[in-house]
């Protein structure tokens, strides 16, 4: 038999810690009313897992008041509610040219609807991002910095730190995008001042899909993204301004957010240190294998430090959806090919005719893993 | 008979207070630090003559008020009212 092998955790991780599997189907049989809303004990104890999980999402991020996180049902949703949430007519937003379709479609919709401008400004080849064109960007209407945390593409880190000096030092908000990192890579937001934070549950953090978050500093006041019931001043015509209310109408995903809360709880009790080094040793050993391999062309920085395990590379004679097509049809290892919803990120590193075959590689993955890919690619390329 | 189901009103009515929250993430943030400090409180619906909100609230002895006022102040879990029922 042929070992099922899955490297697109950076889609979506699987298979998740055993634990969110067991809190999902508890929550689903044994709680099962909704959050924030009847005075019963089912929807009671349905608020209380919701609780549990913002405060342990809210020390997983170094956030000091639960409730200025948001749950959302992904970084996209996040995105979204953060760029609207701030940006009004006139305005000039900034952005990598490593963003994703989430953060680079709405901007472009703000621009179409409102006039809204803004600037990409450009990442070298191996994906290090040119800190004095983004400070040149700067405008008086500038109303918002969007930066990823890693690229879904390369995987290349941006300088968080340098990007909130620039931040601070012309008083804009910074939204950064960690869905690539949350759950990978240590993240204090308080302390590194970040304003906003986008995240989702089903990547690095172990939850299911139709679960993330956003964080938003109290530094800030963001219009709504949608409006409804909150099960609180109910009598009023208008959206509460105190949070998470103002910001998360209709029933949220408890069922999701208990599997999101047990993913959370597996992190921290495996630690990020020891996840980061798993991921080190996995990202290594798959880059000094297709290093090895004449016909294959790597892309992005090999340097760990700047890195997280995110890999694009490409096959000599193969389009990427062929690579992938192969691998999965042949070898059955699930990777991802094309576009990666990335389009600016392939223009940079120069593949947006071709796309890249992509591994996500996630802390449940193993040297075998790496090994049977290394091993397919040698068999067919 | 009637001694005791007066007393019983005593004790169920009197003495009693709730915290009225504008979130039920308050709320139950409330009940949590509470039983962690093992004060006795149980989150119930609003009373209807408080409130016509399908929310939630915190019910507790009213010796107890100050404790759990300055509870929720050193927590930062702010609350709407203090009631008396």
């Amino acid at each position: 038999m042929i070992k099922d092998i899955y490297l697109d955790n950076a889609a979506t991780t699987y298979p998740k810690p055993d634990l969110v599997y067991r809190a999902m189907d508890s929550f689903a049989r044994e709680v099962g009313g909704s959050p924030g809303r009847s005075g019963h004990e089912r929807a009671l104890e349905s608020g209380r897992e919701v609780l549990r999980a913002r405060e342990v999402l809210a020390k997983l991020l170094g956030v000091g008041d639960s409730s200025r996180i948001i749950f959302t049902k992904n970084a996209t949703e996040s995105l979204n509610l953060a760029i609207k949430g701030v940006v009004k007519p006139g305005g000039h937003v900034i952005i990598s040219s490593l963003e994703h379709n989430s953060v680079l479609r709405p901007i472009a919709s703000l621009k179409q609807e409102w006039g809204v401008e803004y600037t990409v400004v450009p990442c070298r080849k191996d994906g290090s991002l040119d800190l004095d064109a983004l400070a040149s960007s700067i405008r008086p209407n500038t109303q918002l910095l969007v930066f990823t945390h890693a690229s879904n593409v390369v995987g290349t880190l941006m300088p968080l730190g340098k990007l909130v000096e620039i931040a601070n030092k012309n008083n804009l908000p910074l939204l950064v995008d960690a869905a690539q990192t949350a759950g990978r890579y240590p993240l204090n937001v308080e302390e590194e001042g970040i304003q906003l934070l986008a995240f989702t549950g089903h990547k690095e953090l172990f939850g299911p899909q139709g679960t993330g978050g956003l964080y938003i500093s109290p530094e800030l006041d963001l219009h709504p993204l949608m409006e409804g019931g909150t099960g609180s001043d109910s009598e009023s015509a208008h959206q509460p301004y105190f949070l998470p209310d103002r910001y998360e109408s209709g029933t949220l995903n408890a069922f999701g957010i208990a599997g999101l809360r047990a993913g959370v709880e597996y992190i921290m009790g495996e630690g990020l240190e020891k996840i980061r080094e798993h991921e080190k040793v996995l990202t290594q050993h798959l880059l000094e294998g297709l290093t090895k391999l004449h016909n294959v062309k790597l892309y992005g920085s090999t340097d760990w430090d700047r890195r997280v395990g995110i890999v694009s590379f490409n096959v000599e004679g193969y389009s990427s959806a062929e690579t992938a097509s192969i691998l999965n049809e042949k070898y059955r290892i699930a990777v991802r090919g094309g576009l990666h919803c990335s389009p600016l990120a392939h223009q940079t590193i120069g593949t947006l005719g071709r796309g890249t075959v992509r591994v996500g590689l996630s802390y449940l993955n193993t040297m075998d893993d790496v090994d049977c890919l290394l091993d397919a690619i040698k068999d067919f390329a | 008979m009637k001694s005791r189901e007066k007393r019983r009103g005593k004790s169920e009515s009197d003495g009693k207070a709730v915290v009225l929250f504008h979130s039920s993430n308050y709320a139950i943030r409330a009940e949590k630090l509470a039983k962690r400090e093992r004060i006795e409180v149980k989150l119930i619906p609003i009373p209807r003559h408080l409130s016509s909100d399908c929310g939630i609230c915190l019910l507790l002895a009213q010796d107890d008020m100050e404790r759990v006022k300055n509870l929720l102040l050193s927590e930062n879990v702010s609350y709407d009212r203090i009631e008396l029922i």
